[in-house]
């Protein structure tokens, strides 16, 4: 910042202050990033309710450690320069010695900030690509589980409320969410009418829910639990409005609630799943079940 | 002044307006300026009894509402039907509801809706019969109570039906041609603010039916008031 320097000159300092701050910030940085590494990054949401959740706890953890030395360089930087360089009072103001270029720092600079920037890309990708980390990956997902055959739902968003549809019980529709335990999931989001997004909060499940679009998450559930569905998507008046509880339950008593659930849309069942043309919904996308398992078609009204 | 007063001033000043601007948007995503009606209640203190009457009607018109077009409820009132929509019930209560349609069917986005829930004996009455279900094309608009989980469709007035009511004002008279749809819930033992809403596109003239009455407290939203 350029003040109007007097006629003074600066005292000449012989103290090595760059050598000083990297000292201040390497010590501080081996205390404070395993600090946050192993107490700090554990408590970053989502938590360890699914498998994703898990994977996002982990990249947190990963990713903070890994800011926290910066974070340290910058208060070291800080702190040292206004407990070293400022001005008491009443004290002349001195403008300090010109910057000079320095290809040494420039170059160290450069190297560092590229090597996190494609390691957190490297990394970034490889975990996306592990098991989708709970988001949506539209309609032809690219990081699908092998070699199981996932419980799909179908998650349909509508102003201002979501219901579910699970075409392995015979289609069945409720507007609660249960999920039976230590399973692979396959959520279909879609929309009605407008934009929403269906976030499961401590599952690591977050998927735009689009008119018309049929957007895939995976998500493998872990022990019985009860976690959070919200909108994430300014969907309109009574956006603050939706959202409700899920639950990870039991086996058992995930075949419980679905044969409850199946006696109550016994009544409602003939008339859903029917195409346009036969007196079906006009605007409902839903899903047949899938003869012999596998990916259900999806039917656009 | 000194620049630390100055930048405490500022402070305060900030976290004043954010304070009032959250109370005005609260206020308008709860009650909008909409009066609460209190549903006279019979019955004993502790089992308290609440007969809800009220009617959707395909437009409101202009003595009553400043867009005559709209679809709205009316409720009635101990003083006639009102435009009305926040309504304060006593917790723990069963509120007897009839219901009296005068609109014409427009179709549920989701056929789903046409299952009635978190009613006694998920039935209700259309007419009165006995109905555990909605044809989806059918209904008119709904009455649902998300964090209740009720949900009911009233099917709609037949398009050919003779006599239909035009611009309710204070309500559609019983001669004009209607649905009546009846049902029982029970309101929670705690009390609360309870949002409830139509899940029928119903707002002609507005994109895709939403819109307009759909996104305004007073037509096709409102709130139960439960009271402890």
């Amino acid at each position: 910042m350029a003040s109007q320097p007097t006629a003074a000159t600066p005292p000449s300092d012989s103290t090595n202050h760059g050598l000083r701050v990297v000292a201040a910030w390497l010590v501080l940085s081996a205390i404070a990033t395993p600090l946050v590494a192993i107490y700090v990054g554990p408590l970053i949401p989502p938590g360890n309710a699914s498998v994703q959740g898990q994977g996002q706890v982990f990249d947190n953890q990963v990713m903070t450690s890994l800011v926290t030395p910066i974070l340290c360089l910058m208060v070291v930087f800080f702190a040292y320069g206004l407990v070293r360089f400022h001005a008491n009072r009443n004290e002349a103001i001195l403008d300090g010695p010109p910057l000079r270029n320095d290809a040494r720092v420039q170059l160290f600079w450069i190297v560092i900030t590229m090597t996190m920037v494609l390691f957190l890309a490297g990394f970034g990708t490889f975990e996306l690509l592990k098991d989708g980390s709970g988001g949506g990956q539209g309609p032809n997902p690219i990081a699908s589980p092998s070699g199981h055959h996932p419980l799909q739902v179908q998650v349909i968003g509508q102003q201002w409320q979501f219901t579910y549809r699970y075409p392995s019980l015979h289609g069945l529709e409720s507007n609660q969410l249960y999920l039976p335990a230590n399973t692979e999931v396959e959520l279909h989001v879609t929309s009605l009418d407008v934009i929403h997004s269906f976030w499961a909060v401590e599952l690591g499940v977050k998927a735009d829910a689009n008119p018309g679009v049929d957007n895939v998450a995976y998500v493998e559930t872990k022990n019985p639990t009860v976690f959070h569905v919200r909108c994430a998507e300014l969907c309109g008046l009574w956006h603050g409005y939706m959202f409700n509880n899920g639950y990870v339950v039991s086996r058992g008593g995930f075949d419980a609630w679905a044969a409850k659930q199946e006696k109550i849309f016994a009544s409602i069942k003939p008339f859903m799943n029917r195409a346009p043309d036969q007196g079906g919904a006009p605007y409902a996308h839903s899903y047949l079940p899938a003869p012999g398992g596998g990916p259900p078609p999806v039917r656009a009204g | 002044m000194r620049l630390g007063v100055k930048l405490l001033l500022v402070v305060v000043a900030v976290v004043a307006a954010g304070v009032m601007i959250g109370f005005y948007v609260s206020h308008l995503t709860t009650l909008a300026g909409s009066p609460s009606y209190s549903v006279p209640v019979s019955g004993t203190k502790s089992h308290p009894v609440v007969n809800l009457e009220f009617q959707t009607v395909a437009a409101v018109g202009s003595k009553v509402s400043r867009n005559p077009d709209w679809v709205s409820y009316l409720v009635k009132t101990t003083s006639g039907w009102r435009r009305e929509t926040v309504w304060d019930l006593p917790a723990n209560a069963t509120v007897h509801v009839t219901w009296l349609n005068f609109d014409g069917a427009s179709g549920l986005r989701n056929p789903y809706y046409g299952l009635p829930q978190g009613i006694v004996g998920n039935q209700i009455r259309v007419d009165g019969k006995p109905a555990r279900s909605i044809d989806p094309n059918d209904a008119s608009h709904t009455f649902a109570v998300p964090a209740l989980g009720i949900i009911v469709a009233a099917p709609g007035v037949a398009d050919n039906a003779k006599n239909q009511c035009g611009y309710a004002t204070y309500g559609c008279p019983m001669a004009n041609a209607h649905r009546t749809i009846q049902f029982t819930f029970h309101t929670p033992a705690k009390g609360g603010h309870f949002r409830w809403q139509c899940f029928v596109p119903c707002a002609a003239g507005w994109v895709d039916g939403f819109g307009g009455p759909m996104q305004t407290i007073g037509y096709m939203d409102g709130f139960l008031n439960v009271k402890a």
